[in-house]
């Protein structure tokens, strides 16, 4: 119970603001506030409650009620490490995400509805064992989207959010697709997760697999900014606004990769097998080719979002490497890159671009921000060393996780990774240095735009430390989710997709 | 040990919260002294006759991935704790009193993090501290904020941060092989560890591989030439007192893990591929010496000055890997004199970046080797302290730079003759300079300009610094004592 809470309190909250008289609008931050709380409160709970030893089962928590009993559909819920990270990620990234939509003026009630329905929705994926279930909850986080970018966004809302939604109807079609295609292909009226990835027998025919993999983990791997097919990730994050943008980056990406391994990697271990080097391929493309495109943005924002899609690279690289550090990095990286890329576009978007209205990064180092908002210089550093794949920071225990898993796997694959390492921290420090160090050739920096900006806000400053607190925390103490998420690799419901031992 | 990596952090976040700058340098200062006191308590406290490594820290920390909290020291870690607690409040006070107060943290911290690196015997924990070292020192290195400095700081934090990838995929790999990060237990398996990387990863060359790759990411940060193309203009970019910490300290780190990594971890490997290694530490040696001799730049000039000396460390350590079964009493001699060049480099080149920053403050940051002339008569005080330093550097008997150098050579001509006689020109090339640096900036016709002696506090700044040249040019015991048994 205490894991449907996280999204009934979160359907709840939504439900509470539309409620709200008009009035009280501006109430309906506090609702969403104390409603992200609760979410992130029980999936914490969660989190703490889940037993590590390898007597208990993996899946914890499970919830099963019989739902449209003739399609062998059912209300199934439940966590393992894996779910907790990312449901655990999700409410952080949620309260956070009020915090820096403290501002928002312009119709808040609708806002904060939208909002709290997208995060509903996400909490509802990352605990579904029914696969139809799990395709409920994963269409209604893409309408809300669309609504949220079209009417509070910024720069090019409208082709943003339509290209946005575009790509994420699309990568559903292809999901909805091999769901209607499982049923009948397995014989058996049933969407329950457990007995379809059960590796004791083989549901599915090779023929069946060879096709239908690639075009599930595709379906999926749209959202999580799978190269090529990642461009509407940087367009949608520009156009969305700040809270939005940190949903986006922080975890609806998560989304398309944590499907990608929970449904489609285990379903189909056949097809997994013939198609894993092609998708490799591709999550390589996608570190190298994302880390160099952002070397060359000019737009802060346009930087940050191409950052993500290098470092969801690397989670679907991990992935890949089909062994036990390959594919926890990757879990870990999701969680990981959750909390550094919505800190990252929290201080773009709500810090600076609010108050200064421009991205560009040469009139920003005009502006001498360092001096104007220190807490913000502060907190992009932070957010860049992090980035970056610093020790002491999370990046770097995801990433260093994943690079051992490729060394087990594809040694070949470390060459584009240690590019991509490198490009990284290339483009994060020029990001940082053109924007709030910038040079001055006469060793002076100019006084304009001085003091003319206003203060950081205490909901932002908030925000900020929670989710700086939560990177540097993982960073040292990583056990606390790794070892949940190494437990959860030793199930039968995910035996099925390492291809080495335990270790 | 704990206690004084956490001194200085906790120092930091105070320097960081106080509102003063004058209150957060006070503070900054005493706990730079309590570590300096602390460290200096350490080395006294050290068992000389156990010998070993000592003050054992341990504690699981992610046991999922063999990362262990694992700290100690033996004889070369104390004398880099009590060079690293010695030097940074020199370089501190030799910054000057109105030293911006974000500079004061950033100090703090690189000293938190040298301090962790001399102190962790796990690789993870002991990187993640390398790692760390770079976000200060780049905020230091560009503190001027002119573009040549911005972009002296990202090539120095982008090769060294390149090297250090190559050094963690190296480990990656070892891990996978033995299933451990304990530097100690690798060292104890150095003789199979190669067998065992070619088992795992099925591919013979892996352990010449994983070699490379580690060697690459120390020789980045010592430098070795040719990877050393960053650090002329860190350096000569840098303020004066940042560029004392650079080379006075984060160049050792690069020989440190070449001493704790490398050589324990691949002794057959190091002793295979001695010949070529011994002519990248012959190359180290002589060109950044005729480098040094065509710059015009003082700072410059102490840059190439800098890899050449640290070149005599690797000669002294490639020769002893090179013949593991010469004379024991060869292999000692170069030995010590690595461990003790490493010591006198650090605060003989740090003082002449000291004296160099002196002079810009009068100068008015100019520091061209013909902007000056004639200081012996205007600044007797700084010429006659600075000239002690330039003789230590240059090695002069009586001084500390000589008896590292003395020994390095002796020891390395029993072991690789040769190798010993082609070093011994870089000793001639860094006379040339260096005298040629005296006679331009000392003799000659007096500067058009006033040019103010040392001040009482300047003086005071440097007096331990020269203190230290005399007392171990004359007792090197003193420190030699530290690593070799009574």
């Amino acid at each position: 119970m205490i894991l449907t809470a996280t999204f009934f309190s979160a359907f709840a909250g939504a439900g509470l603001i539309l409620l709200l008289p008009v009035r009280l609008a501006m109430l309906s931050r506090w609702v969403a506030l104390a409603s992200a709380l609760a979410g992130l409160g029980f999936a914490a709970a969660a989190l703490a409650a889940y037993d590590n030893s390898p007597a208990a089962p993996a899946v914890q928590f499970l919830t099963d009620l019989p739902w449209v009993p003739q399609l062998g559909i059912s209300f199934l819920t439940g966590a393992d490490g894996i779910s907790l990270a990312m449901l655990v990620l999700t409410g952080i990234i949620a309260v956070a995400g009020v915090l820096f939509s403290w501002n928002v003026a312009h119709r808040p009630r609708a806002f904060f509805a939208f909002f709290l329905l997208i995060i509903g929705g996400v909490f509802g994926v990352f605990q579904s064992f029914d696969l139809f279930l799990l395709f409920v909850f994963y269409e209604i986080v893409i309408l809300p989207k669309y609504f949220l970018i079209a009417a509070w966004g910024s720069t090019n809302r409208e082709y943003g959010a339509m290209k946005l939604t575009m790509y994420s109807v699309a990568g559903s079609g292809l999901v909805l697709l091999v769901l209607l295609a499982i049923p009948v292909a397995s014989g058996a009226h049933t969407f329950n997760l457990f007995a379809l990835a059960d590796p004791a027998r083989s549901v599915f025919a090779p023929a069946f697999q060879t096709w239908a993999f690639p075009v599930l983990f595709t379906g999926f791997a749209v959202l999580a900014g799978l190269w090529p097919l990642h461009t509407w990730a940087p367009t949608g994050h520009v156009a969305a606004p700040t809270a939005v943008s940190m949903l986006l980056a922080g975890v609806v990406m998560k989304l398309g990769s944590y499907s990608a391994l929970r449904v489609a990697m285990t379903v189909f271990p056949y097809g997994l097998d013939q198609w894993r080097t092609a998708f490799a391929v591709l999550a390589a493309a996608g570190i190298v080719g994302g880390a160099l495109v952002a070397l060359s943005q000019r737009d802060l924002k346009f930087t940050v979002g191409y950052s993500s899609i290098a470092h969801m690279g690397f989670v679907l690289l991990g992935l890949m490497t089909l062994n036990l550090a390959g594919l926890s990095g990757a879990v870990l990286q999701m969680f990981s890159h959750g909390i550094i890329g919505g800190l990252l576009f929290a201080v773009v978007g709500r810090m600076i671009y609010d108050r200064t209205h421009t991205r560009d990064m040469a009139a920003l180092g005009r502006m001498n921000l360092s001096k104007a908002i220190p807490f913000a210089t502060l907190t992009f550093t932070v957010a860049s060393v992090a980035s970056m794949g610093l020790p002491g920071f999370s990046g770097f225990i995801a990433e260093f996780t994943i690079l051992k898993g490729a060394w087990q796997a594809f040694p070949l694959f470390l060459i584009p990774a240690g590019l991509g390492v490198v490009v990284t921290v290339a483009f994060t420090l020029r990001a940082l240095q053109k924007t709030f160090f910038p040079s001055h050739p006469d060793g002076q920096p100019s006084a304009a735009g001085e003091s003319t900006l206003d203060p950081i806000t205490l909901p932002e400053k908030l925000g900020a430390l929670l989710l700086m607190a939560v990177t540097l925390a993982i960073g040292v103490f990583p056990s606390v989710l790794l070892d949940p998420i190494l437990r959860s690799f030793d199930s039968p419901l995910m035996q099925s997709v390492l291809r080495e031992g335990m270790k | 040990m704990t206690i004084l990596t956490l001194i200085l952090f906790v120092g930091a976040l105070v320097t960081a919260i106080l509102p003063s700058q004058r209150a957060a340098r006070a503070a900054a200062l005493g706990c730079m002294l309590a570590a300096l006191g602390f460290a200096a308590g350490l080395a006294l406290a050290y068992d000389r006759s156990a010998g070993g490594i000592q003050f054992i820290e341990r504690a699981d920390w992610i046991p999922s991935l063999g990362v262990e909290y694992f700290l100690g020291a033996d004889g070369l870690s104390l004398m880099l704790l009590v060079l690293t607690t010695f030097l940074t409040p020199f370089a501190f006070l030799a910054a000057g009193r109105d030293i911006p107060k974000l500079q004061i943290t950033l100090i703090l911290l690189l000293e938190t993090t040298l301090i962790g690196t001399f102190t962790a015997l796990n690789f993870i924990h002991w990187f993640l501290f390398y790692e760390l070292s770079l976000v200060p020192a780049f905020l230091l290195i560009r503190a001027s904020g002119s573009a040549a400095a911005t972009a002296a700081a990202l090539k120095f934090f982008v090769f060294t941060l390149l090297g250090g990838l190559a050094m963690l995929v190296g480990f990656l790999a070892l891990q996978l092989s033995t299933g451990t990060f304990d530097l100690i237990r690798l060292a104890g398996m150095a003789g199979s560890l190669d067998a065992m990387l070619a088992a795992r990863l099925g591919w013979p060359a892996a352990g010449l591989l994983v070699f490379c790759c580690i060697f690459l990411g120390l020789a980045v940060k010592v430098p070795v030439v040719p990877f050393h193309s960053w650090l002329p203009d860190a350096y000569a970019e840098a303020p004066s007192s940042v560029s004392m910490l650079l080379t006075g300290l984060l160049s050792k780190m690069g020989v440190y893990g070449f001493l704790r990594l490398l050589v324990p971890l691949f002794p057959q490997r190091m002793q295979e591929l001695a010949t070529p290694l011994l002519w990248l530490a012959l190359a180290t040696i002589l060109f950044p010496a005729f480098a040094a001799l065509a710059q015009k730049d003082l700072k410059r000039i102490l840059a190439y000055s800098s890899i050449n000396h640290l070149g005599y460390c690797l000669l002294g350590i490639f020769a002893v890997a090179a013949v593991p079964l010469g004379s024991p009493a060869a292999r000692a001699a170069a030995t010590n004199g690595v461990l003790l060049q490493i010591f006198n480099h650090g605060v003989t080149a740090a003082a002449l970046f000291c004296f160099v920053g002196f002079i810009e403050r009068r100068s008015g940051g100019l520091r061209g080797l013909g902007d000056f002339g004639g200081l012996r008569t205007a600044a007797p005080k700084l010429a006659g302290l600075m000239g002690i330093a330039i003789f230590s550097s240059l090695g002069l008997p009586g001084l500390n730079g000589f008896v590292g150098e003395f020994l390095i050579f002796s020891g390395t001509f029993s072991l690789v003759w040769w190798a010993a006689a082609v070093a011994a020109i870089g000793l001639f090339v860094t006379a040339v300079f260096l005298l040629n640096m005296i006679q331009r900036v000392f003799t000659g016709p007096l500067p058009d300009r006033p040019f103010p002696d040392l001040t009482h506090r300047e003086a005071a700044t440097v007096a331990p610094a020269v203190a230290l040249m005399f007392l171990l040019g004359i007792v090197p015991q003193v420190l030699i004592a530290l690593f070799n048994k009574p």
